[in-house]
Protein backbone atom coordinates (compact mmCIF):
# COMPACT_ATOMS: atom_id res chain seq x y z
CA UNK A 1 0.00 0.00 0.00
CA UNK A 2 1.30 3.45 -0.91
CA UNK A 3 2.61 5.48 2.01
CA UNK A 4 0.37 8.32 0.93
CA UNK A 5 -2.82 6.48 1.82
CA UNK A 6 -3.87 5.98 5.41
CA UNK A 7 -7.17 4.31 4.57
CA UNK A 8 -7.47 2.31 1.38
CA UNK A 9 -10.57 2.54 -0.73
CA UNK A 10 -10.71 -1.17 -1.51
CA UNK A 11 -12.69 -2.14 1.52
CA UNK A 12 -12.97 -5.77 0.57
CA UNK A 13 -9.24 -6.03 1.15
CA UNK A 14 -9.16 -4.32 4.53
CA UNK A 15 -7.78 -6.55 7.25
CA UNK A 16 -8.86 -6.13 10.84
CA UNK A 17 -6.53 -6.79 13.78
CA UNK A 18 -7.57 -10.16 15.08
CA UNK A 19 -6.39 -9.54 18.62
CA UNK A 20 -8.85 -6.72 19.15
CA UNK A 21 -12.25 -5.72 17.84
CA UNK A 22 -10.89 -2.61 16.22
CA UNK A 23 -7.74 -0.62 15.69
CA UNK A 24 -7.47 1.85 18.51
CA UNK A 25 -7.23 5.51 17.68
CA UNK A 26 -3.79 5.79 19.27
CA UNK A 27 -2.48 3.08 16.94
CA UNK A 28 -3.83 4.96 13.95
CA UNK A 29 -2.28 8.20 15.19
CA UNK A 30 1.07 6.48 15.69
CA UNK A 31 0.92 4.87 12.25
CA UNK A 32 0.00 8.24 10.78
CA UNK A 33 2.88 9.94 12.53
CA UNK A 34 5.32 7.26 11.37
CA UNK A 35 4.03 7.54 7.82
CA UNK A 36 4.37 11.31 7.88
CA UNK A 37 7.83 11.02 9.40
CA UNK A 38 8.91 8.57 6.73
CA UNK A 39 7.73 10.90 4.00
CA UNK A 40 9.24 13.94 5.67
CA UNK A 41 12.60 12.26 6.06
CA UNK A 42 12.69 10.75 2.61
CA UNK A 43 11.73 13.76 0.55
CA UNK A 44 12.94 17.32 0.38
CA UNK A 45 10.00 19.46 1.36
CA UNK A 46 9.64 23.21 1.17
CA UNK A 47 9.86 25.49 4.19
CA UNK A 48 6.11 25.73 4.66
CA UNK A 49 5.62 22.00 4.69
CA UNK A 50 8.63 21.48 6.91
CA UNK A 51 7.31 23.98 9.44
CA UNK A 52 3.80 22.58 9.29
CA UNK A 53 4.98 19.04 9.84
CA UNK A 54 7.32 20.09 12.62
CA UNK A 55 4.43 21.83 14.38
CA UNK A 56 2.03 18.99 13.84
CA UNK A 57 1.71 16.89 16.97
CA UNK A 58 -1.48 15.13 15.94
CA UNK A 59 -3.74 16.97 18.40
CA UNK A 60 -7.22 18.04 17.36
CA UNK A 61 -5.99 21.64 17.21
CA UNK A 62 -3.15 20.58 14.91
CA UNK A 63 -5.58 18.76 12.65
CA UNK A 64 -7.94 21.74 12.61
CA UNK A 65 -5.04 24.04 11.75
CA UNK A 66 -4.14 21.74 8.87
CA UNK A 67 -7.75 21.99 7.70
CA UNK A 68 -7.68 25.77 8.21
CA UNK A 69 -4.64 26.04 5.95
CA UNK A 70 -6.54 24.26 3.19
CA UNK A 71 -9.62 26.38 3.73
CA UNK A 72 -7.51 29.56 3.56
CA UNK A 73 -6.20 28.29 0.24
CA UNK A 74 -9.67 27.60 -1.15
CA UNK A 75 -11.15 30.82 0.22
CA UNK A 76 -8.43 32.92 -1.42
CA UNK A 77 -8.62 30.91 -4.64
CA UNK A 78 -12.36 31.49 -5.04
CA UNK A 79 -12.12 35.13 -4.00
CA UNK A 80 -9.57 35.72 -6.75
CA UNK A 81 -11.61 33.63 -9.18
CA UNK A 82 -14.45 36.14 -9.12
CA UNK A 83 -12.25 38.33 -11.27
CA UNK A 84 -9.75 35.93 -12.78
CA UNK A 85 -11.83 32.94 -13.85
CA UNK A 86 -13.77 34.90 -16.49
CA UNK A 87 -16.88 32.91 -15.55
CA UNK A 88 -20.46 33.64 -16.44
CA UNK A 89 -23.87 32.09 -15.82
CA UNK A 90 -23.98 28.93 -13.72
CA UNK A 91 -20.25 28.81 -13.14
CA UNK A 92 -20.22 32.40 -11.93
CA UNK A 93 -22.97 31.57 -9.39
CA UNK A 94 -21.17 28.39 -8.39
CA UNK A 95 -17.95 30.31 -7.67
CA UNK A 96 -19.89 32.65 -5.39
CA UNK A 97 -21.62 29.78 -3.56
CA UNK A 98 -18.44 27.77 -3.07
CA UNK A 99 -16.43 30.84 -2.06
CA UNK A 100 -19.01 31.69 0.57
CA UNK A 101 -18.84 28.14 1.94
CA UNK A 102 -15.05 28.22 2.14
CA UNK A 103 -15.17 31.60 3.92
CA UNK A 104 -17.55 30.09 6.47
CA UNK A 105 -15.23 27.12 6.91
CA UNK A 106 -12.33 29.50 7.61
CA UNK A 107 -14.42 31.37 10.17
CA UNK A 108 -15.71 28.26 11.90
CA UNK A 109 -12.34 26.50 12.05
CA UNK A 110 -10.70 29.65 13.42
CA UNK A 111 -13.39 29.94 16.09
CA UNK A 112 -13.13 26.26 17.01
CA UNK A 113 -9.35 26.34 17.33
CA UNK A 114 -9.60 29.33 19.64
CA UNK A 115 -12.36 27.64 21.64
CA UNK A 116 -10.08 24.66 22.14
CA UNK A 117 -7.39 26.97 23.46
CA UNK A 118 -5.24 26.77 20.36
CA UNK A 119 -3.69 29.36 18.09
CA UNK A 120 -5.07 29.48 14.53
CA UNK A 121 -2.37 29.44 11.86
CA UNK A 122 -1.71 32.73 10.14
CA UNK A 123 -3.23 33.02 6.70
CA UNK A 124 -0.53 32.18 4.15
CA UNK A 125 0.02 34.16 0.97
CA UNK A 126 -0.94 32.17 -2.09
CA UNK A 127 -0.04 32.20 -5.73
CA UNK A 128 -2.36 30.46 -8.19
CA UNK A 129 -0.81 30.39 -11.63
CA UNK A 130 -3.66 29.97 -14.08
CA UNK A 131 -5.43 32.00 -16.69
CA UNK A 132 -9.00 31.84 -17.88
CA UNK A 133 -11.90 29.59 -17.15
CA UNK A 134 -10.36 26.28 -18.18
CA UNK A 135 -7.31 26.92 -16.03
CA UNK A 136 -9.48 27.86 -13.09
CA UNK A 137 -11.63 24.75 -13.42
CA UNK A 138 -8.63 22.46 -13.57
CA UNK A 139 -7.18 23.89 -10.37
CA UNK A 140 -10.57 24.02 -8.66
CA UNK A 141 -11.11 20.32 -9.32
CA UNK A 142 -7.70 19.48 -7.90
CA UNK A 143 -8.25 21.56 -4.79
CA UNK A 144 -11.72 20.19 -4.05
CA UNK A 145 -10.77 16.54 -4.64
CA UNK A 146 -7.61 16.98 -2.56
CA UNK A 147 -9.62 18.66 0.19
CA UNK A 148 -11.95 15.67 0.41
CA UNK A 149 -9.02 13.27 0.62
CA UNK A 150 -7.29 15.47 3.19
CA UNK A 151 -10.30 15.51 5.52
CA UNK A 152 -10.91 11.78 5.01
CA UNK A 153 -7.28 11.11 5.88
CA UNK A 154 -7.19 13.30 8.94
CA UNK A 155 -10.61 12.61 10.43
CA UNK A 156 -9.91 9.14 11.91
CA UNK A 157 -7.17 10.73 13.99
CA UNK A 158 -9.48 13.27 15.59
CA UNK A 159 -10.00 12.56 19.29
CA UNK A 160 -13.09 14.63 20.07
CA UNK A 161 -16.47 13.41 18.81
CA UNK A 162 -17.66 16.97 18.36
CA UNK A 163 -14.65 17.96 16.28
CA UNK A 164 -15.13 14.80 14.22
CA UNK A 165 -18.76 15.74 13.56
CA UNK A 166 -17.66 19.19 12.49
CA UNK A 167 -14.98 17.81 10.16
CA UNK A 168 -17.55 15.43 8.71
CA UNK A 169 -20.00 18.24 8.08
CA UNK A 170 -17.28 20.14 6.19
CA UNK A 171 -15.91 17.26 4.11
CA UNK A 172 -19.36 16.43 2.79
CA UNK A 173 -19.65 20.00 1.54
CA UNK A 174 -16.20 19.80 -0.07
CA UNK A 175 -17.33 16.63 -1.82
CA UNK A 176 -20.41 18.47 -3.06
CA UNK A 177 -18.19 21.25 -4.35
CA UNK A 178 -15.96 18.70 -6.05
CA UNK A 179 -18.89 17.10 -7.85
CA UNK A 180 -20.23 20.45 -9.05
CA UNK A 181 -16.85 21.62 -10.34
CA UNK A 182 -16.31 18.29 -12.08
CA UNK A 183 -19.67 18.65 -13.84
CA UNK A 184 -18.59 22.11 -15.03
CA UNK A 185 -15.42 20.46 -16.35
CA UNK A 186 -17.46 17.84 -18.19
CA UNK A 187 -15.93 15.22 -15.87
CA UNK A 188 -17.48 12.46 -13.77
CA UNK A 189 -18.83 14.03 -10.55
CA UNK A 190 -18.03 10.84 -8.66
CA UNK A 191 -15.10 9.13 -10.36
CA UNK A 192 -14.67 6.29 -7.86
CA UNK A 193 -16.92 4.46 -5.40
CA UNK A 194 -14.67 5.19 -2.41
CA UNK A 195 -13.00 8.58 -2.03
CA UNK A 196 -9.34 8.03 -1.19
CA UNK A 197 -7.71 9.37 1.97
CA UNK A 198 -4.41 11.24 1.84
CA UNK A 199 -1.89 11.76 4.61
CA UNK A 200 -1.26 15.29 5.84
CA UNK A 201 2.29 15.17 4.49
CA UNK A 202 1.12 14.28 1.00
CA UNK A 203 -1.55 16.98 1.01
CA UNK A 204 0.82 19.66 2.22
CA UNK A 205 3.33 18.65 -0.42
CA UNK A 206 0.59 18.89 -3.08
CA UNK A 207 -0.46 22.41 -2.05
CA UNK A 208 3.01 23.71 -1.27
CA UNK A 209 3.59 25.04 -4.81
CA UNK A 210 0.72 27.48 -4.28
CA UNK A 211 1.99 28.85 -0.98
CA UNK A 212 4.37 31.77 -1.19
CA UNK B 1 -46.09 8.08 4.94
CA UNK B 2 -44.49 9.65 8.00
CA UNK B 3 -45.11 13.36 8.39
CA UNK B 4 -41.83 15.14 7.93
CA UNK B 5 -40.68 18.12 9.94
CA UNK B 6 -39.48 21.05 7.91
CA UNK B 7 -35.92 19.77 7.83
CA UNK B 8 -36.70 16.22 6.70
CA UNK B 9 -35.43 15.15 3.32
CA UNK B 10 -38.60 13.11 2.91
CA UNK B 11 -40.69 16.26 2.56
CA UNK B 12 -39.41 16.43 -1.00
CA UNK B 13 -41.02 13.13 -1.82
CA UNK B 14 -44.27 14.38 -0.33
CA UNK B 15 -44.26 17.06 -2.97
CA UNK B 16 -43.01 20.14 -1.14
CA UNK B 17 -41.71 22.81 -3.47
CA UNK B 18 -38.02 22.59 -4.19
CA UNK B 19 -37.81 26.33 -3.78
CA UNK B 20 -37.64 25.72 -0.04
CA UNK B 21 -34.19 24.20 -0.50
CA UNK B 22 -33.06 27.21 -2.49
CA UNK B 23 -34.19 29.41 0.37
CA UNK B 24 -32.25 27.27 2.83
CA UNK B 25 -29.17 27.65 0.70
CA UNK B 26 -29.42 31.42 0.78
CA UNK B 27 -30.30 31.88 4.44
CA UNK B 28 -28.44 28.89 5.79
CA UNK B 29 -25.29 30.86 6.54
CA UNK B 30 -25.64 31.96 10.11
CA UNK B 31 -27.66 28.97 11.27
CA UNK B 32 -25.12 26.64 9.68
CA UNK B 33 -22.29 28.29 11.60
CA UNK B 34 -24.32 28.05 14.78
CA UNK B 35 -24.83 24.35 14.12
CA UNK B 36 -21.11 23.90 13.55
CA UNK B 37 -20.17 25.63 16.78
CA UNK B 38 -22.88 23.74 18.61
CA UNK B 39 -21.30 20.53 17.38
CA UNK B 40 -18.02 21.75 18.87
CA UNK B 41 -19.48 22.07 22.32
CA UNK B 42 -20.72 25.65 22.50
CA UNK B 43 -24.36 26.33 23.35
CA UNK B 44 -26.63 24.34 21.09
CA UNK B 45 -28.86 26.90 19.48
CA UNK B 46 -30.11 24.61 16.72
CA UNK B 47 -33.64 23.35 16.88
CA UNK B 48 -33.66 20.93 13.98
CA UNK B 49 -34.15 17.32 14.94
CA UNK B 50 -31.70 16.27 12.29
CA UNK B 51 -28.91 18.35 13.77
CA UNK B 52 -28.53 16.47 17.03
CA UNK B 53 -24.99 15.99 18.22
CA UNK B 54 -23.64 12.69 19.45
CA UNK B 55 -23.70 13.99 23.00
CA UNK B 56 -27.37 14.88 22.77
CA UNK B 57 -28.76 11.73 21.17
CA UNK B 58 -26.69 9.22 23.14
CA UNK B 59 -26.70 6.33 20.70
CA UNK B 60 -26.33 5.23 17.10
CA UNK B 61 -29.85 3.80 16.93
CA UNK B 62 -28.54 0.88 14.89
CA UNK B 63 -28.65 -1.82 17.55
CA UNK B 64 -31.31 -3.81 15.72
CA UNK B 65 -28.77 -4.34 12.92
CA UNK B 66 -26.12 -5.69 15.26
CA UNK B 67 -23.80 -4.70 18.04
CA UNK B 68 -21.51 -1.67 17.83
CA UNK B 69 -19.74 -1.15 14.54
CA UNK B 70 -21.32 -4.26 12.98
CA UNK B 71 -24.72 -2.69 13.61
CA UNK B 72 -23.66 0.57 12.03
CA UNK B 73 -22.17 -1.21 9.01
CA UNK B 74 -25.31 -3.29 8.57
CA UNK B 75 -27.47 -0.16 8.79
CA UNK B 76 -25.29 1.39 6.08
CA UNK B 77 -25.50 -1.83 4.08
CA UNK B 78 -29.29 -1.73 4.23
CA UNK B 79 -29.28 1.82 2.86
CA UNK B 80 -26.83 0.84 0.15
CA UNK B 81 -29.06 -2.08 -0.85
CA UNK B 82 -31.92 0.41 -1.16
CA UNK B 83 -29.90 2.79 -3.30
CA UNK B 84 -28.63 -0.02 -5.53
CA UNK B 85 -32.13 -1.38 -6.05
CA UNK B 86 -33.45 2.10 -6.76
CA UNK B 87 -30.87 2.85 -9.43
CA UNK B 88 -31.38 -0.58 -11.00
CA UNK B 89 -35.12 0.09 -11.22
CA UNK B 90 -34.50 3.49 -12.72
CA UNK B 91 -32.14 2.17 -15.38
CA UNK B 92 -34.71 -0.52 -16.29
CA UNK B 93 -37.51 2.04 -16.48
CA UNK B 94 -36.23 3.56 -19.69
CA UNK B 95 -37.03 7.05 -18.37
CA UNK B 96 -33.51 8.32 -19.01
CA UNK B 97 -31.19 8.50 -21.99
CA UNK B 98 -27.78 9.86 -22.86
CA UNK B 99 -25.64 11.50 -20.22
CA UNK B 100 -28.34 11.41 -17.52
CA UNK B 101 -28.62 7.65 -18.00
CA UNK B 102 -24.85 7.31 -17.86
CA UNK B 103 -24.75 9.24 -14.58
CA UNK B 104 -27.51 7.13 -13.04
CA UNK B 105 -25.85 3.93 -14.19
CA UNK B 106 -22.51 5.01 -12.70
CA UNK B 107 -24.05 5.98 -9.38
CA UNK B 108 -25.83 2.61 -9.26
CA UNK B 109 -22.55 0.80 -9.92
CA UNK B 110 -20.90 2.71 -7.09
CA UNK B 111 -23.72 1.86 -4.68
CA UNK B 112 -23.33 -1.79 -5.67
CA UNK B 113 -19.62 -1.53 -4.84
CA UNK B 114 -20.61 -0.15 -1.46
CA UNK B 115 -22.87 -3.17 -0.92
CA UNK B 116 -20.05 -5.55 -1.77
CA UNK B 117 -17.53 -3.81 0.44
CA UNK B 118 -19.83 -3.40 3.44
CA UNK B 119 -20.95 -7.03 3.19
CA UNK B 120 -17.33 -8.15 3.20
CA UNK B 121 -16.49 -5.85 6.06
CA UNK B 122 -19.31 -7.17 8.26
CA UNK B 123 -18.26 -10.76 7.56
CA UNK B 124 -14.64 -9.92 8.36
CA UNK B 125 -15.77 -8.57 11.70
CA UNK B 126 -17.55 -11.82 12.44
CA UNK B 127 -21.04 -10.41 11.92
CA UNK B 128 -23.94 -11.54 9.76
CA UNK B 129 -24.56 -9.14 6.86
CA UNK B 130 -28.00 -7.54 6.79
CA UNK B 131 -30.31 -9.13 4.23
CA UNK B 132 -31.23 -7.46 0.97
CA UNK B 133 -34.65 -5.88 1.52
CA UNK B 134 -37.52 -6.16 -0.96
CA UNK B 135 -38.10 -2.71 -2.34
CA UNK B 136 -40.52 -0.76 -4.49
CA UNK B 137 -39.94 2.75 -5.75
CA UNK B 138 -42.38 5.10 -7.48
CA UNK B 139 -41.15 5.76 -11.03
CA UNK B 140 -43.75 8.07 -12.52
CA UNK B 141 -41.64 10.49 -14.54
CA UNK B 142 -38.02 11.42 -15.15
CA UNK B 143 -38.41 14.53 -13.02
CA UNK B 144 -40.01 12.77 -10.05
CA UNK B 145 -37.36 10.03 -10.24
CA UNK B 146 -34.55 12.58 -10.23
CA UNK B 147 -36.15 14.25 -7.24
CA UNK B 148 -36.39 10.93 -5.44
CA UNK B 149 -32.78 10.14 -6.29
CA UNK B 150 -31.67 13.49 -4.92
CA UNK B 151 -33.70 12.93 -1.77
CA UNK B 152 -32.24 9.48 -1.25
CA UNK B 153 -28.66 10.59 -1.84
CA UNK B 154 -28.92 13.69 0.35
CA UNK B 155 -30.45 11.50 3.05
CA UNK B 156 -27.77 8.84 2.60
CA UNK B 157 -25.00 11.37 3.02
CA UNK B 158 -26.68 12.72 6.16
CA UNK B 159 -27.04 9.16 7.46
CA UNK B 160 -23.32 8.44 7.18
CA UNK B 161 -22.49 11.79 8.76
CA UNK B 162 -24.88 10.99 11.58
CA UNK B 163 -23.09 7.74 12.38
CA UNK B 164 -19.51 9.01 12.30
CA UNK B 165 -19.31 9.91 16.02
CA UNK B 166 -20.58 6.45 17.06
CA UNK B 167 -18.09 4.39 15.09
CA UNK B 168 -15.43 2.82 17.33
CA UNK B 169 -12.96 1.27 14.92
CA UNK B 170 -10.62 3.54 12.98
CA UNK B 171 -10.75 1.33 9.89
CA UNK B 172 -14.56 1.30 10.03
CA UNK B 173 -14.53 5.08 10.33
CA UNK B 174 -12.15 5.40 7.38
CA UNK B 175 -14.42 3.19 5.30
CA UNK B 176 -17.53 5.12 6.30
CA UNK B 177 -15.89 8.44 5.48
CA UNK B 178 -14.74 7.22 2.07
CA UNK B 179 -18.35 6.32 1.24
CA UNK B 180 -19.90 9.37 2.95
CA UNK B 181 -18.12 11.84 0.68
CA UNK B 182 -19.13 9.86 -2.42
CA UNK B 183 -22.78 10.08 -1.37
CA UNK B 184 -22.23 13.82 -1.03
CA UNK B 185 -20.92 13.90 -4.62
CA UNK B 186 -23.97 11.98 -5.83
CA UNK B 187 -26.30 14.31 -3.97
CA UNK B 188 -24.68 17.42 -5.37
CA UNK B 189 -24.68 16.06 -8.93
CA UNK B 190 -28.37 15.18 -8.75
CA UNK B 191 -29.20 18.52 -7.14
CA UNK B 192 -27.39 20.17 -10.06
CA UNK B 193 -29.41 18.18 -12.61
CA UNK B 194 -32.55 19.45 -10.88
CA UNK B 195 -31.35 23.04 -10.81
CA UNK B 196 -31.22 22.93 -7.00
CA UNK B 197 -28.53 24.14 -4.62
CA UNK B 198 -25.55 21.78 -4.36
CA UNK B 199 -25.48 22.49 -0.63
CA UNK B 200 -29.06 22.53 0.68
CA UNK B 201 -27.76 22.77 4.27
CA UNK B 202 -25.28 25.52 3.44
CA UNK B 203 -21.58 25.39 4.32
CA UNK B 204 -21.99 22.67 6.95
CA UNK B 205 -23.83 19.45 6.10
CA UNK B 206 -26.33 18.27 8.67
CA UNK B 207 -26.29 14.75 10.14
CA UNK B 208 -29.41 12.62 10.29
CA UNK B 209 -30.09 10.04 12.99
CA UNK B 210 -30.88 6.41 12.26
CA UNK B 211 -34.46 6.64 13.47
CA UNK B 212 -35.29 9.47 11.11
CA UNK B 213 -33.49 7.91 8.16
CA UNK B 214 -35.16 4.53 8.62
CA UNK B 215 -38.55 6.18 8.96
CA UNK B 216 -37.92 8.05 5.72
CA UNK B 217 -37.05 4.92 3.72
CA UNK B 218 -39.69 2.71 5.29
CA UNK B 219 -42.23 3.45 2.51
CA UNK B 220 -39.88 1.89 -0.04
CA UNK B 221 -39.42 -1.41 1.81
CA UNK B 222 -42.17 -3.88 1.01
CA UNK B 223 -43.03 -7.38 2.16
Amino acid sequence: MSDQILAQPELAGVRIDTDSDDISRSEVILKGALAAGAVYGAMAVGPFVGRALAMSGGSDVDILNFALTLEFLESTFYKEAKGRAKASGDLKSLIEVIGRDEDEHVGALTETIKKLGGKPVAEPKFDFPYSGTAGFLKLAQTFEDTGVSAYNGAAPQIKSKEVLEAAGSIVQVEARHAAAIRLQNGDEPSPVAFDPALSEAKVLKAVEPFIQ
Amino acid sequence: MAVANKESALSRVAGDPVSRRKLLAVTGGSTALAAFLAACGSDSGTTTTTGSTAAATGGSGTEKFGKGDVGILNYALTLEYLETAFYADVVKSGLFKGSDLATIRKFGEEEAEHVTALTGFVKQMGGTPAPKPKTEFPLKSAKSVLELAATVENLGAAAYLGQAPYIKGASVLSAALSIHSVEGRHAAALNTLLGDSITPDGAFAKPAGAAEVLKSVEPFIVG
